[in-house]
């Protein structure tokens, strides 16, 4: 198979591999690059936890190829903490007991930090909207919703 | 001086140490791991339910590109023995499950083959060239028909698809024939699927040097993996090393052995090269154990005043087409019946179950393991009863709840409940929800397209179960003990390490706080290990509700007995009475005197310096391993209230309000306690309106994806509120209950009773589950009075 050159931006890092066309952006995530976070849980769009954000818009990484994020700026788990600190996303979840497993959570993290973005004061329904993009089987979502609460005050505050 | 004591470090809502990793992407699930050299393999699943396999062509596949080696169920059938879970009971007749299909498939989605590749791109391209030749069998079905005479067979040496028969009696039943109210129907609770967000998935590592084999795996149960892999192979078990490392939830489904477990480790001892597998949402939905899928006759007999006088129940278990280790087809089956009389007075009682082999993926524990179905069964005969009597639910309950001056009692199928809250936690539940007004609000209920109903749920399970019953009766495993390994470094900082395996409940942290305020030391000063057969002492894993009361009666035990050595040592060393110490935040102290003291790490060093400075013929070092077998466990019990809405248009049920008042015994954490009662109840509403496993013509499975397997998303989920009632076992080290289990228990049958109960007016009755906007609307459209408008 032809391999393409594919440039891209994660976390601030720019990466150039040569990649077949086949190659899906989530395992280009965890078996190029060795960014783990990103987590595969049903490789047909369902369950979100491969979400990661994509010129700013989170989008699932097992429905993209690795060649069409050529050129694009992308954010993964691993992108979130700044200066060894937790994003205030994060130190939310921790907070609120917004994880259990974990295996959902890089996946809630950036959907909630999209619909954070495009809502800063979301009520509990828009969030629990927002959040139906992901499925999480261990916490009935009640910790993750009061974690999304939280940080949204919390980067309200923050701005 | 100032020294912090830990205590209170059990019930405290202590944040979590897992959660700095997985919330940074650092966690390190089996997908996750790489070794040199690794392979990967995928395997080819059969299309057909029942099948003869005639032939396997594999030389296309093993000419394409990036393949290492291709193998059939023939080429392993050498280097591994079938899977075959043995139990004592009578009745039961084991199977013999292959690592890979030979000569006949018994589901679709069973392996026929796997192959080894350099990406595990390249080994699906391998499939992709695998011939096989079937020979379609006409496959079962239906478990009543498979029962009868002339009914094709699953396993020819069973000689029947009846793979377990029991019967349950106690009293006599012919009491019925004085009830003033008989109610009874056929009820269906379908199949469901565990649907962990992390896939299973392996990696085997031979080493042909020392003959040493490690499997990492996403399970539960590490130590049962390793005897089992230990006898399938050949290998001897102390060179048999299982790593559950993060596991990406389980809930039962991953308490068994998987064939791919075997296969990989097989795989990766043949090529002398580790072998990874991991399985994708497809392979999960058709190969993971799936649940309950029962179907049940009871019948339920009360006297005027709503006492029970008897209760009868056929049930029939769809087990699937494998008995699976070490549970056996009855783990599901015989829970039910055992558990249906529930925490009620029952005087007189019947049970009587079979479990049948059916064409579909076998059957294994998940989350309630039949007490969701006993206790909706139960629980809707209760509400039916009430209303024939006219009496609230909320009265029939009380009236036969068993009362705390009753216990222990020995319930009609034999278990004992030796504590319990089972009034109290229904009496606070109505309180929370302010009952009597919910009932007023239902009665002025004018829109009588939008009905509303409040449903009541009480149960009691049996948690932390030690020897006196095996987890599993009659299986063929020790589940009733664990040990904890306690271990102070020179340091003064403490390792535990425990034979359960996490996958999700937090343990790091909750064995932690144990561990920290039993020995004495700050929280921080506590790392605990688990989920590796190299690390900590023999134990089987984390199922059934018993980690927080077996691994943490271990390690209260193994603390104490490292807290009193280091006690000896510290009163030898300031020469003082060893009465008169404390120990408490890393400090020993003579008490009134604070300033003779020293710190656990000083204690420590005197340990592992040897006779010069320890107590006349003490052995050194500061560690210690301590088993606990609580013997029967303990009872677990809570009530649930749902108020739901039902839009009689929209065939959709919403939830309005959700109270669950628990009793768990001693909290060891709130916070976790909370999340576990809340997953719970999600995954019993899932189970109660949206979850089912669907097999179609022929055998097929028609819920292969996440779009056709529909689990609840945060928009289906209500704000669940969770009231801890916290009476300490009497049976247990530390009164700690299970836990892991029960919202699931109690939220199919109360969202059931509450839809049930919306319903009533309209003369229907909830018997099956779950309830689908399309079973809702035949429920109505069959009433003409009320059908949908959509129609």
């Amino acid at each position: 198979m032809t391999a393409h050159r594919v440039r891209v931006t994660v976390n601030e890092r720019v990466y150039e591999r040569e990649i077949e066309p086949r190659l899906l952006l989530s395992d280009f995530l965890r078996h190029e690059l060795g960014l783990t976070g990103t987590h595969v849980g049903c490789e047909h769009g369902v369950c979100g936890a491969c979400t990661v954000l994509v010129d700013g818009l989170a989008a699932r990484s097992c429905l993209m190829l690795a060649v069409q994020a050529n050129g694009a700026e992308l954010v993964t788990v691993e992108g979130l903490m700044k200066d060894g600190q937790l994003h205030p996303l994060q130190q939310a979840f921790h907070e609120h007991h917004g994880l259990q497993c974990g295996f959902c959570t890089p996946g809630m993290l950036l959907t909630a930090l999209d619909l954070l973005r495009t809502n800063p004061r979301p009520t509990e329904v828009e969030i629990r909207q927002g959040l139906s993009a992901v499925l999480c089987r261990c916490t009935g979502y009640q910790g993750i919703v009061k974690a999304v609460e939280a940080a949204a005050v919390a980067l309200r505050s923050s701005r | 001086m100032e020294t912090r004591p830990a205590t209170g470090l059990i019930g405290a809502p202590a944040k979590r140490v897992e959660d700095q990793r997985l919330l940074t992407g650092r966690g390190r699930y089996v997908a996750d791991l790489v070794l040199p050299g690794m392979l990967h393999a995928a395997f080819l699943r059969s299309p057909h339910a029942h099948a003869r396999i005639l032939g396997i062509d594999t030389t296309a596949a093993r000419a394409s590109a990036g393949v290492v080696a291709v193998v059939t169920g023939d080429d392993l059938r050498d280097h591994a023995r079938p899977i075959r879970a043995l139990s004592r009971m009578a009745g039961y007749a084991a199977t013999d499950m292959p690592a890979l299909a030979s000569r006949k498939v018994r589901f679709a989605g069973e392996a026929v083959a796997a192959v080894v590749g350099e990406s595990r791109y390249a080994a699906e391209d391998g499939l992709d060239r695998i011939t096989v030749d079937y020979e379609p069998l006409e496959p079962v079905i239906d478990p009543r028909a498979a029962m009868a005479e002339g009914s094709p067979l699953l396993h020819d040496d069973t000689r029947t698809n009846v793979l377990l028969s029991r019967e349950f009696s106690q009293g006599d039943v012919a009491a019925f024939a004085g009830s003033a109210v008989v109610v009874g129907d056929r009820f269906r609770f379908h199949r469901h699927a565990a649907v962990a967000i992390e896939n299973r998935a392996c990696l085997a590592d031979y080493e042909p040097g020392t003959g040493a084999l490690t499997l990492w795996t996403s399970t539960q149960v590490p130590g049962m993996i390793r005897e089992a892999l230990a006898e399938l192979l050949g290998i001897p078990a102390h060179r048999v090393r299982v790593v559950a490392p993060d596991v990406g939830g389980g809930f039962g489904m991953k308490s068994a052995l998987y064939p791919e477990e075997v296969a990989v480790s097989a795989l990766a001892r043949r090529l002398g090269r580790p072998v990874k597998w991991v399985g994708d949402r497809r392979e999960d939905l058709l190969t993971s154990t799936q649940a309950w899928d029962e179907d049940v006759e009871a019948e339920l007999g009360v006297n005027a005043d709503g006492g029970i006088r008897a209760l009868r129940a056929k049930v029939w278990a769809d087990i699937g087409a494998y008995s699976v280790y070490p549970w056996t087809a009855s783990i599901e089956v015989i829970q039910v019946v055992s558990f249906l009389p529930g925490p009620y007075r029952v005087p007189h009682y019947h049970g009587q179950a079979w479990g049948v082999a059916t064409n579909k993926a076998p059957m294994g524990p998940y989350r309630g393991v039949g007490r969701p179905v006993s206790t909706f069964v139960m629980e809707a005969l209760l509400d039916r009863a009430a209303r024939h009597l006219g009496m609230d639910p909320a009265a029939i309950r009380l009236a036969n709840l068993i009362r705390p001056h009753e216990l222990p009692y020995r319930s009609p199928s034999g278990l004992v409940w030796d504590s319990g809250s089972f009034a109290e936690s229904l009496e606070r539940a109505c309180e929370v929800v302010d009952y009597a007004r919910l009932r007023a609000e239902q009665r002025r209920d004018v829109s009588a397209r939008r009905r509303t109903g409040i449903g009541i749920a009480s149960y009691v399970e049996l948690t932390g179960v030690g020897s006196a019953i095996p987890a599993s009766p009659g299986a063929d495993i020790a589940t009733g003990t664990e040990g904890a390994t306690v271990r102070v470094d020179p340091a003064g900082t403490v390792t535990a390490a425990f034979g359960l395996a996490c996958h999700g409940q937090g343990h790091e942290t909750t064995l932690a706080q144990v561990v920290a305020q039993e020995l004495g030391v700050e929280l921080d000063a506590v790392r605990v290990i688990h989920g590796d057969t190299d690390a900590g002492p023999i134990g089987t894993g984390t199922y059934a509700s018993r980690s927080a009361v077996i691994g943490g009666g271990a390690a209260i035990l193994a603390s104490w007995a490292v807290r009193e050595k280091a006690l000896r040592i510290a009163a030898h060393r300031l020469e003082a009475d060893v009465r008169d110490l404390e120990l408490s935040g890393g400090v020993a102290w003579v008490r009134g005197a604070p300033d003779r003291r020293l710190t656990l790490s000083q204690i420590a060093r005197s340990a592992y310096a040897g006779a010069k400075r320890l107590p006349k013929g003490m052995e050194p070092g500061l560690e210690a391993t301590r088993f606990y077998d609580p013997y029967i466990g303990t009872a677990a019990n809570a009530t649930h209230i749902a108020a739901v809405e039902v839009d009689l248009d929209l065939c959709a049920v919403a939830l309005a309000r959700y109270v669950v008042v628990e009793d768990c015994g001693r909290l060891i954490n709130p916070m976790i306690v909370e999340g576990q009662a809340i997953g719970g109840v999600a995954q019993g509403l899932g189970a109660a309106l949206l979850e089912e496993v669907v097999y179609g013509q022929g055998g097929q499975p028609l819920t292969g994806s996440l779009i056709d397997y529909l689990i609840p998303t945060a928009a289906e989920m209500p704000r669940v509120e969770v009231i801890h009632l916290e009476r300490p076992s009497p049976s247990t080290l530390g009164g700690f209950k299970g836990v892991g289990e029960g919202g699931t228990i109690g939220a199919p049958a109360a969202i059931a009773n509450a839809v049930a109960d919306a319903l009533a007016p309209l003369g229907i009755e909830i018997t099956e589950l779950p309830i689908t906007p399309e079973r809702l609307f035949r429920l109505l459209a069959a009433r003409a009075e009320a059908p949908p408008s959509c129609t």
